[in-house]
């Protein structure tokens, strides 16, 4: 019974992730006046990408190919922990959110581990960058998910995600969202389409990367950029309060909003200076706080 | 009717953050103004019997003073001075607004030990009161433009004026009008003397006040 339960979810998330991307591009090109990118562009790519062969650098070892499969695997992993709506998660136990949470660093660990094997200094600074932006979007993150775990006293993520938010709701969507942005390297933190390599960060990561495992690493992307924007829309939208049908389609729009919210977001903002980026995500981190300290109150009073 | 003056409080608490974290002076004065004009509203929220005519001056004229005169004294005051951006300040913008933070999670975390009247208990009007101050202090000593300490000084005062509305039924009509004045009247002078040390010293740096010349 649990076998095709676990290909269908599966294949939910590998086949309607690169869809965000294309969604988001979309949505740029809309703003600007242009016809776009069919929003399917994703999936002609990492199709593309999967018929080339690999280019290897003569300095890097195996782990050149094992991070990129590393990360995937990381990311899916977390994929399947998270819950959808009524449908729960594939696996659930007590205190799964903090394997969530380490699943991504691992993911993270193995992009920059991958990046730093080329030898190159461009992909040692981008590596350097994308894991000290990462310790304060961690730091951000981490305290949502305290914050959640209060308002619940739960520590597992099926509980914990479906109760209301309360009052602080709104404190952790905004903060959950600049999470998110910095997570999935979007536009205030990192630009996906720069080709400048002074200001690349995740692009700059995988830059000598090619054939699968490029297409592996994009596709992992855009799994934990929908990873990202379905435990936004759970830790914010009450959706047990809805009948199974109704959640599962209140899941679905709350996923192209942020989506919606992302492309927006890229149209109207330009890349802010590095010097600038930690003051934002500090300030992502304060909205968590302050989201935590309405969850303490709350259940004080 | 304590649910909506809380989120006006904690909107109000908000914008200490936005102050604590802009870099530029337009941005500062809008949060400043807007804490005022919060402010100005909550008055007429606390009045639980009915209209009062007392209130509704006062209300009136905080938030005509503070969103709207003040404001405007201080914008004039930075074009004259052509200046947009508070740079290297004492104390950095992730420091002070850490400190802010923390300052307003202590504030809402003690207040509950404190000694006060039951119906003010339920508010977050003596939090917000502490944080706003709190909020002042380090805007006073952490930035080096003149506008900007002007700002802190105004955010110290929203929150002795937070404070004070704990007692809005016993403070006689004078004394807020005189409060409102005076700090109408320091921002006035305030703005002329920063056209002043422009002139003088080609910059706004109040560091340079330290040291004099001929």
């Amino acid at each position: 019974m649990w076998l095709p339960q676990l290909v269908v979810r599966l294949a939910l998330w590998l086949l309607l992730a690169p869809l965000l991307p294309g969604l988001i591009n979309r949505v740029k090109a809309w703003v600007a006046g242009r016809r776009g990118p069919p929003v399917g562009q994703l999936y002609y790519d990492l199709a593309k990408l999967w018929r080339k062969e690999v280019v290897w650098s003569t300095l890097a070892s195996p782990a050149f190919i094992v991070g990129p499969a590393v990360a995937w695997v990381a990311v899916v992993g977390a994929a399947l922990l998270l819950p959808l709506g009524p449908a729960g998660a594939e696996w659930s136990f007590r205190g799964d959110v903090l394997l969530l949470l380490y699943l991504l660093a691992l993911a993270r660990f193995a992009t920059a581990w991958a990046a730093l094997e080329t030898g190159s200094a461009f992909e040692g600074m981008g590596a350097a960058r994308e894991v000290s932006y990462a310790v304060l979007a961690e730091a951000a993150l981490i305290t949502a998910v305290v914050s959640l775990s209060l308002q619940t006293s739960s520590v597992s993520l099926t509980t914990m995600l479906a109760p209301t938010a309360g009052a602080g709701a709104v404190l952790l969507a905004a903060g959950l969202f600049t999470v998110l942005l910095a997570e999935n390297c979007r536009v205030p933190f990192d630009d996906p389409n720069t080709h400048l390599e002074l200001t690349m960060v995740h692009e700059v990561m995988i830059l000598d990367h090619s054939g699968p495992p490029l297409a592996v690493i994009l596709h992992g992307a855009a799994v934990k950029l929908l990873l990202f924007s379905v435990l936004l829309v759970q830790a914010v939208v009450p959706l047990d309060q809805f009948s199974r049908g109704v959640a599962v389609a209140v899941l679905a729009g709350g996923v192209l909003s942020v989506t919606l919210g992302v492309g927006l977001v890229e149209s109207f903002l330009a890349r802010l200076a590095f010097r600038r980026v930690p003051l934002l995500l500090t300030t992502a981190f304060l909205l968590c706080l302050f989201a935590l300290l309405v969850a303490w109150k709350g259940g004080v009073q | 009717m304590s649910g909506t003056l809380n989120v006006l409080i904690g909107l109000a608490m908000g914008l200490n953050l936005v102050a604590l974290g802009s870099s530029r002076l337009p941005a500062l004065i809008q949060a400043m103004s807007l804490q005022g004009v919060l402010l100005g509203v909550m008055p007429l929220l606390l009045e639980e019997e009915g209209f009062n005519w007392r209130v509704a001056v006062v209300a009136a004229a905080t938030v005509i003073g503070k969103g709207i005169v003040i404001p405007n004294l201080l914008r004039r005051a930075t074009r004259a001075a052509n200046i947009e951006r508070e740079s290297d300040p004492f104390l950095g913008f992730v420091p002070s607004l850490l400190l802010g933070a923390g300052g307003t999670i202590a504030a809402v975390a003690l207040a509950r030990a404190l000694p006060l009247l039951p119906e003010h208990a339920g508010t977050l009007l003596v939090p917000g009161a502490i944080a706003s101050i709190l909020t002042g202090f380090i805007l006073l000593i952490g930035r080096v433009k003149a506008i900007s300490q002007v700002c802190g000084y105004l955010i110290l005062e929203n929150g002795i004026y937070l404070f004070g509305l704990l007692l809005i039924h016993s403070t006689p009509l004078l004394v807020e009008s005189g409060i409102l004045l005076d700090v109408t009247v320091g921002v006035f002078v305030i703005g002329i003397i920063v056209d002043r040390i422009q002139r003088a010293f080609d910059s706004l740096d109040t560091r340079r006040l330290t040291t004099l010349r001929e």
